[in-house]
């Protein structure tokens, strides 16, 4: 039964990221050139409604569907990895015009050559781990 | 129920993953889609070379399940759910990427110099599409999440380390756009 929730939500997510255009490479650029609303209409109105259900949800103590706590885990501080690590990842975001979930909406819509951009998203994700001490954090 | 088949707007797209951040908090899970990728390294045996793979993989499950009804979710959207899949992007990104040899932006849901099967037979392409993975993949861990994890989830629940982490995705972005696309294209 939660194995098809799971699915479900996915499924809606799916359908969300090919409808918006959040998955077309197309929009991806047009936001970062801000030639267009769109992209931060969004991201704006996902975020809008995200702040107050959070809001309400810690203020009311909502339980979940299933009568737990529901927690919200904190970042843990830090300066260097999210802003270099997001420089990076916003590098890649514009050149493949795919973030982590789109690029999967986009196997399923046929994009075959997006096979390639999630295997090596796995080895980027691999050669982090082989790094992870390494580098600033 | 004409406007199903149309392009979202942004008022109905936002909401909707407003909704699915509601669902995912309801049934006890967050939002992130980035941690598939680490999930499916530890999969693949990740774990017995580095340490941080080594976790219980199957606590992640739901999540990989997320992602096959993405999947899925893609296929049902372009078969079923759109008359016209181009993407009407501005004019004025129109005649940008036009000029970057982009010659079906406006006429297209991706460019098919990149994203067409073909492309794959041409090396540039195959070295950009090898390379955006490979920075999607280490930005988005190093950075501990990506634009569901940080962007929607994070900036929700008002965490500073999202914040500076999305600002590092538009730094990121802007410089690829404005400065590297046209040394690349």
């Amino acid at each position: 039964m939660r194995t098809l929730i799971y699915l479900i939500i996915g499924i809606l997510f799916g359908i969300t990221m090919f409808k918006s255009e959040a998955a077309s490479w197309f929009r991806i650029y047009e936001m970062f050139k801000f030639q267009s609303f769109h992209m931060y209409g969004i991201i704006g109105s996902a975020l809008s409604i995200g702040i107050i259900m959070v809001q309400l949800i810690k203020r009311f103590n909502v339980k979940s569907f299933y009568g737990e706590k529901i927690n919200f885990p904190p970042k843990n501080r830090s300066f260097y990895r999210y802003m270099i690590g997001g420089i990076i990842f916003g590098l890649g975001w514009a050149l493949a015009g795919a973030c982590p979930g789109p690029m999967f909406t986009l196997i399923g819509v046929g994009f075959l050559p997006m096979v390639i951009v999630i295997i090596a998203a796995i080895l980027g994700t691999y050669i982090y781990g082989l790094l992870q001490k390494k580098l600033p954090h | 129920m004409n406007w199903i088949y149309e392009p979202w707007p942004w008022y109905i797209s936002g909401p909707m993953i407003a909704l699915i951040l509601f669902l995912l908090l309801m049934v006890g899970k967050n939002f992130g889609m980035s941690s598939n990728l680490r999930t499916l390294c530890t999969i693949c045996g990740a774990d017995k070379k580095v340490d941080f793979f080594k976790f219980d993989w199957q606590t992640q499950k739901w999540n990989l399940i997320v992602v096959i009804g993405t999947i899925i979710g893609g296929f049902i959207a372009s078969n079923f759910l759109s008359t016209d899949t181009t993407v009407a992007i501005s004019q004025e990104t129109i005649s940008d990427l036009k000029n970057l040899g982009f010659n079906d932006a406006g006429n297209a849901y991706l460019p098919s110099n990149l994203f067409d099967l073909n492309a794959l037979t041409n090396v540039k392409s195959l070295i950009i599409l090898i390379v955006s993975g490979l920075l999607v993949g280490f930005g988005t861990r190093y950075a501990g999440g990506c634009t569901s994890g940080h962007a929607i989830s994070g900036l929700s629940n008002l965490q500073v380390p999202s914040l500076i982490a999305v600002i590092g995705f538009f730094i990121g972005g802007i410089i690829m756009i404005h400065f590297l696309f046209p040394l690349l294209f």
